[in-house]
């Protein structure tokens, strides 16, 4: 299909990337200078980007929503990085890498994308340490790792349990540093809203200034967005309070495909949903899983007692305690992928074990590796998070398992891109989680950060190139043009007709309603039946919001209740395009678990022969039905077989 | 443990619709209370209560709510992030209050960080302070691989210790001089003490010591609070780390 053009290098995997860079065209310093990029987003992707597109000679503006760059959600981000080191002799390689990757995304993530991933991997840590990274380290000075779930080899990098912190800060130190130099013009609390399109090529933005409320344009030769997932259309999720998926959304509406939003992550180690008045949910990192063991009690009865604040988990003896992912998952134990954890936790809550009041909790027990290693070693790799959750539950996880819960957390579809992470409209890019390529249908721990890493640090700078070669003779984008004009009117009106409905309840509301309908029907299990039924729920949702939503204050001031409008309006839209795209994937992979497609056992089971693509949404307008395209996937390097981790 | 219900709390908070605008204390009453809801999670609630009733609901700064980020930002009963240690505003949590309690809530009190609304401040001082030379001066590539230079455990630990800083601004808020000095002194010592930041370490402490004096930050009197209120428990053996980088700094001039 002439559409999806993806740009796959030809030839044999591992020489793919360098061939390409090879063949790609180059900018000239001279040239680069009057170039202007645009990055929206400074998590790692952006800022990583911003930095280096500024140290190459462009021009760029960057843009977050945040009061800093330096908040972007990926500095939650805790346990660790991958990277093909080796440095453990346990046999590590680029190729165990991208094997692992693809396999742990369930066969639905491109072979070329995940293998240059895995390739950059090893220059990202040496990036990051030259940057002034304090990775975790042996007492011979040489760098620590840490095993994840998904990987029989330990080569994940570390900064205690902030990791992304750390990382993030590097990055943002790197674009302060071209900020200094005058080459990165930085917009804090300002918030992309559309994208302007000029005969078919993205040349700018128009961004909201949160602190005065004044509509602003600006222009540029090419427009990278790296903002990020969705998750929060599930109202409660892992993400922070902003995290958005608005100005991908608006790349979708100008033509941007948008591919294969159902693949949504639900981790496994989450600290449970407490009552009604819950904002958001906190995680606790996976590599908690490498000493904490996860049980539920074997009978019924005690689990039962548990909810009522009987007894408590130390009452139950060791032979009464069903350490179900042991159980069922001998050679991975603990250490499955997320998508199968989660499954296995909401399995056992759903046959009557579950552990806190509402029934719907696990225990992640430190106790044995505390008898095993000592309090003083478990407290040096966790004690953060022993800290967080101590501080959030007022349980002392030393003494007592930590209670723990799947919950949103990721999400790995989003904005199409090509080999070169340009999306189907010219000239706009997809970095990061924002876009859908290199994690099939589950992420791998450990890999977000890679990839936010490894596009900004080590792709885009190279690829933009090939594009904006042929832009040197374009002048500077002038953003008096009917184009921008048009887009700004677009936009104004739109906050207007937000600001004006008046109605009488707040944006939480149905920003609430929309998050239980997603949860129930389109969270960690859905069939067919559910699945229109929210999309039914949805529309009418989205209905009454348009009708009834009520935003206070005033349009020229800071106006968090507008920003948030704006952002849950979008929300029921991705809402509904996750809903259909789980729809047409009657497969069961990864983080999508269709009950229609299920082994004789009760594992997710994939059907190869049918669903062995990437869905491409394309937007056709207001109330019309998006079309789906469909990218083939085709495995040279690998053999699709039925995911074991048993 | 187990949550309790508070039925009823005063909240006494400082409004102000803009920079320009004199500010002023305003009471709130809120009922039923969850010990178990977090700070602001009260405050989602209350601003619900706001917006229903048609009020303007209390502008404030958060964005993670699990501590790391570092937007939030309230001054909570006199203390920065509230009755509690080593935490953040996000991660309070209203077991720490008490039934009937009157909660004073302001924003981040310094010259540098100027009311934006309500309890928002504008922290952009602290992104002038890095610029000053926050980082290491690297591109993109070219550099060595990552076990090339050891780097001895402890000095990546304490590294470490002071990257930990999330430039919330609540040592400057806890600082009767409103000093920046925790934050100038935990990048320095992030950078000094690797092997990688040691190259422009008396340069860095200089500039960014004279951008902190600069901006109308006030001097250091040590008087230890931001270490007590810093929710990441960064220590003010920093301050004299960096006293001993700029005075290094000076001398080599």
């Amino acid at each position: 299909m002439s559409i999806l053009e993806s740009k796959i290098p030809e030839g044999p995997l591992a020489g793919k990337w360098s061939r390409h860079k090879e063949n790609i065209k180059v900018v000239s310093p001279a040239n680069k200078r009057k170039l202007e990029v645009i990055v929206v987003g400074t998590g790692l992707g952006g800022a990583s980007a911003a930095a280096s597109l500024a140290e190459l000679g462009y021009k760029v503006k960057a843009f977050c929503y945040q009061d800093s760059p330096r908040r972007a959600h990926s500095i939650a981000a805790q346990g660790g990085i991958n990277a093909a080191k080796n440095y453990q002799n346990d046999n590590d390689s680029v190729f165990r890498l991208f094997y692992d990757t693809i396999k742990g995304g369930d066969y639905r993530s491109r072979e070329a994308n995940v293998y240059r991933l895995a390739e950059v991997s090893p220059n990202i840590i040496d990036q990051c340490v030259a940057q002034g990274v304090p990775f975790g380290r042996e007492y011979g000075g040489l760098l620590a790792n840490r095993t994840f779930g998904g990987a029989l080899v330990s080569r994940t990098f570390y900064a205690r349990g902030q990791t992304g912190q750390q990382l993030l800060i590097g990055a943002y130190q790197a674009m302060n540093r071209q900020i200094s130099m005058g080459n990165v013009e930085m917009y804090s609390r300002h918030e992309m809203l559309d994208v302007v399109i000029i005969d078919g090529k993205a040349r700018g933005i128009v961004a909201r200034d949160l602190v005065t409320g004044k509509i602003k344009r600006f222009g540029a030769h090419a427009v990278v967005v790296a903002t990020g997932g969705y998750s929060n259309v599930f109202f409660l999720s892992t993400n922070a309070m902003g995290s958005n998926g608005s100005a991908a959304w608006q790349c979708y509406k100008k033509g941007a495909f948008f591919s294969n939003p159902c693949f949504v992550q639900i981790h496994p180690t989450c600290i449970p949903v407490h009552g009604e008045q819950q904002s958001k949910l906190t995680l606790m990192s996976e590599s908690l899983r490498n000493d904490g063991r996860v049980w539920v009690p074997k009978k019924k009865e005690d689990a039962e007692k548990i909810r009522k604040g009987e007894i408590g988990p130390n009452d139950i003896p060791e032979e009464d305690r069903d350490f179900y992912l042991e159980r069922r998952y001998p050679s991975y134990g603990n250490l499955v992928p997320r998508d199968v954890a989660s499954r296995a936790a909401k399995e056992r809550c759903d046959a009557g074990f579950g552990v806190n009041p509402e029934g719907k909790a696990v225990y992640l027990d430190f106790k044995y590796s505390i008898e095993r290693l000592g309090k003083n070693v478990i407290k040096a790799r966790y004690g953060n998070l022993f800290q967080m959750y101590e501080k959030i539950t007022d349980v002392d996880p030393y003494k007592e398992p930590m209670m723990i819960y799947p919950a949103i957390h990721y999400t790995m579809g989003g904005t199409w891109v090509d080999y070169n992470l340009m999306t189907t409209v010219p000239g706009l890019y997809s970095l990061g989680e924002a876009n859908f390529s290199d994690h099939g249908a589950n992420r791998l721990g450990a890999s977000a950060l890679m990839q936010g890493l490894a596009d900004g640090y080590f792709v885009i700078p190279y690829t933009i190139g090939d594009y904006l070669a042929d832009e040197i003779l374009t002048p500077k984008i002038d953003t008096n043009t009917p184009e921008f004009e048009q887009v700004e009117k677009a936009v104004t009106e739109r906050i207007e007709k937000l600001f004006n409905i008046k109605g009488t309840k707040p944006v939480d509301y149905f920003h609430k309603k929309l998050g239980h309908v997603m949860w129930d029907y389109v969270g960690m299990s859905r069939n067919e039946e559910g699945l229109k039924k929210a999309i039914q729920m949805i529309r009418e949702i989205r209905e009454e919001f348009w009708k009834d939503v009520k935003i206070p204050g005033e349009l020229d001031n800071l106006n968090p209740e507008l920003e948030k409008a704006g952002r849950v309006a979008d929300f029921f839209d991705i809402g509904e395009l996750i809903a259909m795209d789980a729809l047409d994937r009657n497969e069961s992979c990864g983080g999508h678990f269709r009950e229609e497609s299920v082994t004789d056992d009760g594992e997710a089971k994939r059907n190869d022969e049918k669903f062995t693509y990437v869905s491409c949404w394309e937007y056709k307008g207001e109330g019309q039905e998006p079309v789906l395209h469909k990218e083939d996937l085709v495995f040279e390097n690998v053999k699709l077989t039925q995911r074991s981790y048993k | 443990m187990a949550d309790k219900i508070l039925k009823k709390l005063n909240i006494k908070v400082w409004r102000q619709n803009k920079a320009a605008d004199k500010g002023r204390f305003e009471t709130y009453t809120i009922e039923n209370i969850s010990t178990g809801s977090s700070f602001l999670e009260m405050l989602d609630i209350l601003n619900e209560k706001l917006i229903i009733e048609g009020q303007d609901p209390i502008a404030f700064d958060h964005d993670c709510r699990e501590g790391i980020c570092g937007t939030c930002s309230l001054f909570i009963n006199g203390r920065a992030h509230g009755p509690d240690t080593e935490v953040t505003t996000c991660q309070l949590h209203m077991r720490k209050f008490k039934d009937g309690e009157t909660i004073t809530i302001e924003p981040w009190r310094a010259k540098s960080f100027p009311v934006i609304k309500d309890l928002v401040v504008d922290r952009t001082a602290f992104e002038k302070i890095l610029y000053a030379g926050g980082f290491i001066s690297v591109n993109t590539g070219g550099v060595p691989d990552a076990n090339a230079i050891p780097i001895a455990y402890e000095d990546a630990e304490e590294s470490m210790d002071a990257a930990s800083c999330i430039g919330c601004g609540a040592c400057v808020a806890a600082c009767k001089n409103s000093s920046a000095m925790l934050f100038v002194a935990a990048k320095v010592s992030h950078l000094a003490k690797l092997p990688q930041g040691r190259v422009e370490a008396k340069k860095r402490a200089r500039s960014m010591v004279a951008k902190m004096d600069e901006l109308g930050f006030g001097g250091c009197t040590n008087t230890g609070a931001c270490e007590v209120e810093c929710p990441k428990s960064i220590s003010i053996t920093n301050i004299a780390r960096l006293n001993r980088e700029y005075l290094l700094a000076r001398f080599s001039e």
